[in-house]
C-alpha cells in the first residue's frame, strides 16, 4: 500500500499575561477553585469585556516570530456554544479576520529542515474547567479560575508528513513561545495544547484517494502526541482496506486519545459537529494595528532558535546535532555562548560540557539551568576549562571540581587552591611515584616485557591512584614507558 | 402649593438645597403614594419592588446636609428598571430564568448617580429583557398606563414611565433597544431620551441588542434629564463601546435659539400606519418651529423604511448569544431533580423564558446559522451601514429629524399581545436612531382628541443630546406659559 501521511495542527498556547483576556483578574496557574473571578469572567448578567493591550502585543510578537502577516484591522468574535464551563455561553474568539495570517516554521526533521506554513494565529480566551466527582453523589463542579485567560490559537497548513515531524512541529513553537516569553508551554498543566488532523493519501495506479480526515484531541504530552498518530495511521490503513471510505463522504470526525490503551475513540460524527453561529462581538471595537507599531515590535523579538541555529554553525563551527541540543532552551544557548568568551580554546569543548556534564547536573538536581548558573555563572566553566588546557588540572580532576564548583557556589580556582589539587607535572616527583607504582607491580611488569602492552594502563590507573588523581596523565604514561624499558 | 411628588427633580434640589424640606419626607413621599396605590383596585404595578433602605439612605443624606456634606444631587430619589444592576439588589429583568440574582456589582451609571448623592428607590416593571412594547411580558404582571389604567404604557420601560408619571419617582433610568424608553414615554406623557450610543457606559446593563441598547432617562422635564446626563455620561474603562463624551456642562440648559435651525420631516413617518391625531400633533409642532424662525423641509428618506426589518434580525441574533449565559448553571434559577446536563438546561431555559423570548432567541439563532447568516444577518449589518450613512448625510444638511415616537396612541392592555407583527410595528419610527447610534428625545406635546398622550420624537446628529434637550426646554417653556 503506498500512502502519504497528511497532518495539520491546532495548538493553543496560554499566554502570560499578568491579567486575564478581558477583565483584571490575575492570570495565573491554578489556584482554590473559584477564587480568581469577577463580574466578566463570571459573565454575570450585564458584564463587558475588556480587551487586554498585552495579548495583542504577544499575539503580534508570536505572528512575526513565526513570519506571519499581521493584518492592519482585527476585531473578536462571538463563538457561540453552551458548556457549564463556558460561562457566557459563547467564547470571545476570531472568525474571519484573524490578527496574523499566512506565516511559517521550519522545522529540524531526519531528512533536514521542513517548511511547515501558518494559516493563521488569532486570540481567543480559554475556558474553566469542569471538575466531576466520582463518589456517589455523582455531582459535577466548575471551577471558573481559567475562564478568561488568553490564548493563541495557531493553525498550520496540513504540511506535516509524520508523527515524528509533528512533535517537532510543536515543540519549535514551544521553543519560540519559551524564546518569547510570552509562554510556559507547559503541556502537563496544559498552557501548551495540541489537536491533530490527520488522514492518509492513499495511491493506487495513477489514482489518489483521500480517507476521512479525524481530528485527534486529548494528547496531553509529546509522548502521547507521538503514541496517538502512529495509532491513528495503523488504524486508517487498517479501515481503509477493509472499508475504502473516502474524505468526501465521511468528513471528519472527532477522536480522542486513551492513555491507558495507547489507542484512539470516537467521540463524534460530522453530522454532530457543532453549528457555533459565529459574529463579530459587538462588545469591543475592531482593533487598528499601526503598521509602524508592527515595525517597532520587531525590534523587541529576541533571536530566534532559527536564527540562532545558523549563527551557531557560522560562528562557533558547531555540528548540527550539538546546536539542536543547546537550542531546546535558550538560556541553555546562552550559556552556552558567555562560558565560549571565557574560553580560549575549541567552543566544541564548551559544547561537549554544557550538553553533558551540565545536561546531567539539570536532570539529576531537576533544576532548570537558570538555577544552575546563579551558583555556577557560565565564566567559571570557561575558566575550568582553560586550566585543563594549560595543564594546571586534569580532565578528571575537572569534573570532581565541577560537581564542588555546584555544591559549594565557588570558583574553580578557589577550589584548586583549597583541595590542593594542582596537577603533579613535576617530573622528579612523578618519576619516584612510578618507580614505586612499577615495584609494587613486578608481576604486571613482567607481562609488559613479554608483550602485554594493555597492561599499561592498568599501571597508569595505579599512579593516578597513587596521587589522588592528581598526576599529569600525558607525563605519567611517559614516564611509565620510559621505566619499564629499563 | 404643588405637592412634592408632583415636582420635577430640579425643583427638589432647589427645595432640599434650601433645606425647606429633608430628604426622609421626600423619598417617604414617594414611598407612600406607592403604597396608596397599591391599594387601587387597579394598581399601576409600576414597581417590582421599593427599596425599603431608601428611607436610612434619606436619614444619612439628611446628616450629610447638616454637616454640610452634602454631594451635588446628595437625596435625590431615582428608580431603576430591572435589568440595570444595582450591587446588593435583585435583578431580573422581569424574567423567570433570573429569579433570585443578587447583583454583587453596580451598574456605572447608578454608580455614578448615587455617587453624586441618588438614593435607588425601586426596582421598575419591564417586557422580559427588554422585548416588548407593551410592558405587558412580565413574570409580574402588566404595568397600567397612569393616564388611563386599561392602556398599556408603552415597553419595555413601562415601569420607569408610569412611575414618574404617576408621581412615584421625580426620574428614572430605562433601557432603550429600539424605542424602549421613547415609546413609553409618549404613551404616559413624560420626557425620554435615548442617548447617543456611547454615552451613557453599558456596564451594568443586562444585554438584549449590545450593538443597539442604551440606558435611557424618563422625566417630567428635558432639564432634569440634563441634570442626570451631566453626572452619568463621560467614557467608562469597563465599557470599550462608551465614548469619552463630556456632558457636565450641558446642566443647566442653556437658552437655545430656535431661528435658523434646519429641521426635516420625513415623509416616511408621516404616511399610512400614523395615527391621524398623533400626525397632526407632529405637524402642529413643526408650526412651532416656522414660528420661531426654524427651515421645515419634508422629503423622503427611503432607507427609513428598512429601519424596523433589520432591526428585528439585529436584535434578536444579539440576544440569542447574550441570553445563552442563562443556564442555570452559575446564578438565578435551575429547574432540580434533572437526570443530566441537558435535561437541566432544556428545563431550565423551557421554564425560565417567557414566549416573546424564546420568539426572539429562535429568531436569532436562526438569522446566524451557516446557510442563512449571508441572507440575513450580513445583509441585515450592510443596509444597517446604509442606513448610518444616509442618516449622517441628513445631519449634513439638516440639524433635526422631526417625526411621531410611536404611529399610534397608547392601546388596550391585551390588544396585541398575542400579535407579534403588531406589536414589531409601533416601533417604526423610532428603531433608526438606535441603529443610526444617534440621540433621540420623545417629547410630550398633549393629548389626542381622545384624550391620550402624544408624543414627539427629535432626532440629533450623534452627541448632540444637547441641542435636544435645548430645544425641547424652549417648547417646554411655552408650553406651560
Ligand atoms: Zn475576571
Amino acid at each position: 500500500m503506498k500512502y502519504d501521511v497528511v497532518i495539520g495542527c491546532e495548538v493553543h498556547v496560554q499566554l502570560l499575561t499578568e491579567t486575564k483576556a478581558f477583565c483584571s483578574c490575575r492570570n495565573t496557574f491554578g489556584g482554590e477553585p473559584n477564587t480568581r473571578l469577577c463580574p466578566v469572567c463570571t459573565g454575570l448578567p450585564g458584564a463587558l469585556p475588556v480587551a487586554n493591550q498585552t495579548l495583542v502585543e504577544y499575539a503580534v510578537l508570536a505572528g512575526l516570530a513565526m513570519n506571519c502577516t499581521i493584518v492592519p484591522v482585527t476585531k473578536f468574535d462571538r463563538k457561540n456554544y453552551i458548556y457549564p464551563d463556558m460561562p457566557k455561553g459563547y467564547q470571545i474568539s476570531q472568525f474571519d479576520m484573524p490578527i496574523c495570517e499566512k506565516g511559517f516554521l521550519e522545522i529540524d526533521t531526519d531528512g533536514g529542515l521542513k517548511k511547515i506554513r501558518i494559516i493563521r494565529i488569532h486570540m481567543e480566551e480559554d475556558a474553566g474547567k469542569n471538575i466531576h466527582t466520582e463518589d456517589r453523589s455523582g455531582l459535577s463542579h466548575v471551577d471558573l479560575n481559567r475562564a478568561g485567560t488568553p490564548l493563541l490559537e495557531i493553525v498550520s497548513e496540513p504540511d506535516i508528513r509524520s508523527p515524528d515531524d509533528a512533535v517537532a512541529y510543536v515543540q519549535s513553537i514551544k521553543h519560540i513561545m519559551e524564546y518569547l516569553k510570552i509562554s510556559d508551554c507547559n503541556m502537563e498543566e496544559g498552557s501548551l495544547r495540541c489537536d491533530a488532523n490527520i488522514n492518509l493519501w492513499v495511491y493506487e495506479g495513477d489514482k489518489k484517494y483521500a480517507t476521512p480526515i479525524v481530528e485527534i484531541k486529548n494528547m496531553n504530552s509529546f509522548k502521547a502526541m507521538k503514541a496517538a498518530l502512529e495509532y491513528e495511521i495503523l488504524r486508517q490503513k487498517e479501515e481503509w482496506t477493509t472499508k475504502r471510505l473516502l474524505l468526501k463522504d465521511v468528513g471528519k470526525v472527532t477522536r480522542g486519545y486513551q492513555e491507558k490503551t495507547q489507542s484512539t475513540i470516537l467521540q463524534r460524527h460530522k453530522e454532530e459537529s457543532a453549528e457555533y453561529r459565529y459574529f463579530p462581538e459587538p462588545d469591543l471595537k475592531p482593533i487598528l494595528i499601526d503598521p509602524a507599531w508592527v515595525e517597532s515590535m520587531k525590534s523587541r523579538l529576541p533571536e530566534l532558535p532559527a536564527q540562532k541555529r545558523k549563527r551557531f554553525a557560522e560562528e562557533w563551527g558547531l555540528p548540527e546535532l550539538d546546536i539542536g541540543k543547546l537550542l531546546v532552551d535558550a538560556e541553555l544557548a546562552h550559556y552556552f555562548e558567555a562560558a565560549c568568551k571565557e574560553y580560549k580554546g575549541e567552543p566544541k569543548k564548551v559544547a561537549n560540557w554544557v550538553i553533558t556534564e551540565i545536561g546531567n547536573m539539570l536532570n539529576k538536581e531537576s533544576i532548570t539551568i537558570i538555577q544552575f548558573r546563579e551558583k555556577v555563572p557560565p565564566e567559571s566553566l570557561g575558566e575550568l576549562l582553560n586550566r585543563i588546557d594549560s595543564g594546571v588540572i586534569s580532565g578528571k580532576m575537572a569534573k570532581g571540581i565541577f560537581s564542588d564548583m555546584w555544591a559549594e557556589g565557588k570558583t574553580p580556582e578557589q577550589i584548586i587552591n583549597e583541595k590542593g589539587l594542582k596537577q603533579i607535572d613535576d617530573q622528579e616527583s612523578l618519576k619516584d611515584i612510578v618507580r614505586e607504582v612499577l615495584d609494587q607491580n613486578p608481576k604486571t611488569v613482567e607481562d609488559y616485557k613479554n608483550g602485554k602492552e594493555n597492561v599499561l594502563s592498568f599501571l597508569m590507573g595505579q599512579v593516578m591512584k597513587a596521587t589522588r588523581g592528581k598526576a599529569n596523565p600525558r607525563l605519567s604514561q611517559d614516564l611509565l614507558k620510559e621505566l619499564l624499558q629499563k | 402649593m404643588k405637592e412634592l411628588i408632583g415636582m420635577s427633580l430640579s425643583e427638589l434640589k432647589e427645595k432640599l438645597d434650601k433645606k425647606e424640606m429633608s430628604t426622609v419626607e421626600l423619598v417617604r413621599a414617594y414611598l407612600d403614594a406607592f403604597e396608596a396605590d397599591r391599594k387601587h383596585e387597579k394598581p399601576l404595578n409600576g414597581y417590582i419592588e421599593v427599596f425599603r433602605d431608601s428611607i436610612e439612605k434619606a436619614e444619612k443624606a439628611d446628616e450629610a446636609r447638616v454637616r454640610g456634606s452634602a454631594r451635588p444631587l446628595e437625596g435625590l430619589p431615582f428608580a431603576v428598571k430591572d435589568n440595570i444592576v444595582i450591587k446588593g439588589k435583585h435583578a431580573t429583568c422581569a424574567s423567570g430564568v433570573l429569579k433570585g440574582f443578587c447583583s454583587p456589582y453596580s451598574a456605572t451609571v447608578v454608580k455614578r448617580l448615587v455617587d453624586a448623592g441618588m438614593i435607588p428607590l425601586g426596582r421598575t416593571n419591564m417586557d422580559e429583557f427588554g422585548m416588548g412594547s407593551s410592558c405587558e411580558y412580565s413574570i409580574y404582571g402588566a404595568t397600567r398606563n397612569p393616564v388611563d389604567r386599561d392602556l398599556t404604557p408603552g415597553g419595555s420601560s413601562g415601569g420607569s414611565a408610569a412611575v414618574v408619571a404617576s408621581g412615584q419617582a421625580p426620574v428614572a433610568l430605562g433601557t432603550e433597544t429600539g424605542g424602549s424608553v421613547r415609546t413609553p414615554a409618549s404613551y404616559c406623557g413624560v420626557y425620554g431620551l435615548k442617548p447617543s450610543y456611547g454615552t451613557l457606559s453599558r456596564y451594568g446593563v443586562v444585554a438584549y441588542g449590545s450593538s443597539l441598547d442604551q440606558i435611557g432617562i424618563l422625566a417630567k422635564t428635558p432639564q432634569d434629564i440634563a441634570l442626570m446626563l451631566s453626572f452619568a455620561a463621560g467614557a467608562d474603562p469597563h465599557d470599550m463601546t462608551s465614548a469619552p463624551t463630556n456632558f457636565t456642562n450641558c446642566s443647566p440648559l442653556k437658552e437655545r435659539d430656535i431661528k435658523g435651525l434646519k429641521v426635516l420631516l420625513p415623509t416616511e413617518f408621516l404616511g399610512e400606519g400614523i395615527d391621524p391625531g398623533i400626525k397632526q400633533k407632529v405637524e402642529s409642532f413643526a408650526q412651532w418651529f416656522k414660528k420661531n424662525g426654524a427651515q421645515v423641509d419634508t422629503d423622503s428618506v427611503p432607507i427609513l423604511q428598512a429601519a424596523v426589518a433589520i432591526y428585528y434580525i439585529i436584535a434578536p441574533a444579539e440576544a440569542s448569544s447574550n441570553l445563552a449565559r442563562y443556564d442555570g448553571v452559575r446564578y438565578g434559577n435551575r429547574v432540580r431533580q434533572t437526570a443530566n446536563l441537558e435535561e437541566m438546561y432544556v428545563k431550565t431555559r423551557s421554564e425560565g423564558f417567557g414566549k416573546e423570548v424564546k420568539r426572539r432567541i429562535f429568531i436569532g439563532n436562526y438569522v446566524l446559522s451557516s446557510g442563512y447568516y449571508d441572507a440575513y444577518y450580513k445583509k441585515a449589518m450592510q443596509v444597517r451601514t446604509l442606513l448610518r450613512r444616509e442618516i449622517e448625510k441628513v445631519f449634513s444638511k439638516y440639524d433635526l429629524i422631526l417625526s411621531p415616537t410611536s404611529p399610534c396612541p397608547p392601546f388596550k392592555l391585551g390588544e396585541k399581545v398575542d400579535d407579534p407583527l403588531a406589536m414589531y410595528l409601533t416601533d417604526i419610527c423610532t428603531t433608526f436612531s438606535n441603529l443610526a447610534l444617534i440621540p433621540s428625545l420623545s417629547v410630550p406635546v398633549g393629548t389626542t382628541g381622545a384624550g391620550l398622550p402624544v408624543g414627539v420624537q427629535l432626532a440629533g446628529n450623534r452627541f448632540r443630546e444637547d441641542l435636544l434637550l435645548e430645544v425641547a426646554a424652549m417648547y417646554h417653556k411655552e408650553g406651560s406659559r
